[in-house]
């Protein structure tokens, strides 16, 4: 069996760009091209332009399509409109999240569910099963898309000169069809920095001409390429959580803090959904006794936490760190952390996390960190 | 300051310059900062510290990791480049100039210390 990595159709753009690689989700993915606090910095104030191949498309059409979606998912997917998205969840029957999505409505019967890279088969293989019964159709579309996000203040500016589309009449969390420098593409706004920007869903063949397009228009603004390795600490600090770090099988979206995800006022299939009696249960513990809360907190010193490490008080663990880095915006170490209900509120005292032996004081915030002036 | 061909290296990546009056200066090579990313945070060794060869004496942070700075030498710590603890990111920028880490007066010298062509051979191909 082979494990080599696998490539996006803009690899040896890339390369030929001199990005630095990573193993991403058993994808071949540039990490960053240049300096990567350069690259945060260019999303934040000026425009961004990324490579998101790797996550995972799921097309469900059908008559039934929604009454799947609403049973497979834990939102009310019945009150999505065409051309709107929604952020969900896919949890285990214990409530345990699989994993955090976008679902798009691109016709009355036609849906894409956009899925993490490192979670994409799992996702496919649990809609394919829970299909079952339901007069609808799940495809896997991971090798029909390129995907290409252009994030940041300056990206509506730069998408307006390329498309034919109505950007000032999408709003956020909305995608429509239309054309990117020739080509068709789902052109929705929604991103994973904190900033306005737009993501578009292309053919792989096009992929290229789309991304050399996007760097000519976005250029005289100060559009760069950007890499992995800025995503993070953009969404960090916009407080976004991260499959694998905030969210893991081990945790209901209640445990994370997203509770509001979860709709147990569904439309259809009577209100049933996977998962149901443990997110009823774990909705009521999070109301009466919650474990641990996500929190932020920022670095009084300049070491950075990073994930694992734990979060002390008064020589005790109260908790752990699932994401950390230097926050270019904050100019200070940032992370988010669960923490024991007693030590999570904003202000809380002597907090403090253990970096290498070493007890370095943390200010207990809460999240986000950035927020965008609108 | 420094001209990479006239150094010596270590294979963790360190490079010591020239000994002048029985002291060297450390650094680390263009190679390392580059696969580090953006350095953050730099803890080096104080003035009057011993430090051992192959041994870790700081750390240097960046975005996405932390790594130990090694001694390329045994030996007495006689400064340590504050410009660069009070701006990491001179390590990226000049690594083989302002973004020296500290000097060090030998005690011992290891052996094993690789020439720019030992040392480009060992990095070539990553």
């Amino acid at each position: 069996m082979s494990t080599a990595p696998r490539l996006t159709a803009l690899d040896a753009l890339h390369r030929s760009l001199g990005a630095t690689m990573t193993d991403f989700a058993g994808w071949d993915m540039p990490l960053r091209y240049a300096s990567e606090r350069d690259e945060h910095n260019a999303v934040r104030t000026k425009a961004g332009l990324f490579d998101l191949s790797h996550m995972g498309e799921i097309t469900v059409t059908g008559p039934q399509a929604v009454e799947l979606l609403d049973y497979a998912l834990v939102g009310n997917i019945s009150t999505v409109g065409v051309g709107r998205a929604r952020y969900t969840m896919i949890c285990q029957e214990d409530g345990g999240i699989l994993d955090d999505l976008i679902v798009y409505r691109l016709q009355e019967q036609e849906y894409m569910v956009v899925a993490n890279a490192s979670n994409a088969q799992v996702v496919l293989d649990a809609l394919t099963e829970r299909a079952a019964g339901f007069d609808a159709e799940v495809r896997d579309d991971r090798d029909a898309y390129a995907l290409i996000a252009v994030q940041g203040p300056e990206s509506p500016g730069i998408l307006k000169s390329l498309t034919d589309a109505d950007l000032d009449g999408l709003k956020y969390y909305a995608g429509l069809p239309g054309t990117v420098a020739g080509v068709p593409a789902l052109i929705a706004r929604t991103g994973y920095t904190g900033e306005d920007g737009f993501e578009l869903f292309l053919k792989p063949e096009h992929a290229e001409g789309v991304w050399k397009a996007l760097t000519e228009a976005g250029a005289p603004v100060g559009l760069i390429p950007c890499g992995l390795s800025c995503r993070d600490t953009l969404r960090l600090e916009a407080g976004m959580p991260l499959y694998g770090h905030e969210l893991t099988t081990s945790l209901t979206p209640f445990d994370a803090g997203l509770g509001r995800v979860v709709k147990f006022e569904k439309t259809t299939n009577e209100g049933r959904f996977v998962g149901r009696e443990a997110l009823e249960k774990a909705a009521e513990r999070a109301e009466t006794a919650p474990p641990r809360k996500l929190v932020g907190l920022i670095a009084e010193g300049r070491r950075v936490p990073r994930a694992g490490f734990s979060v002390v008080a008064n020589g005790e663990v109260v908790g752990e760190v699932t994401s950390g880095a230097p926050s270019p915006t904050l100019g200070k170490p940032i992370a988010m952390a669960y923490v024991d209900a007693a030590h999570a509120e904003p202000g809380t005292q002597g907090v403090g996390v253990d970096i290498r032996g070493t007890h370095e004081p943390y200010e207990v915030v809460s999240l986000p960190f950035y927020k965008r002036q609108k | 300051m420094s001209n990479p061909q006239q150094l010596r290296y270590t294979k963790e990546h360190e490079w010591l310059s020239d000994v002048v009056d029985g002291v060297a200066t450390v650094g680390i090579t263009e190679f390392a900062a580059n696969a580090l990313g953006d350095v953050v945070y730099a803890q080096l060794p104080e003035v009057g510290d011993t430090v051992t060869a192959g041994e870790t004496c700081g750390e240097l942070e960046s975005t996405k990791s932390v790594s130990d700075l090694y001694a390329p030498v045994t030996g007495e710590v006689v400064e340590a480049n504050q410009d660069v603890v009070d701006d990491p990111s001179l390590v990226n920028t000049a690594p083989f100039e302002g973004g020296w880490l500290f000097k060090v007066r030998i005690a011992e010298e290891p052996k094993d210390l690789l020439s720019i062509d030992e040392y480009t051979e060992l990095t070539a191909g990553n």
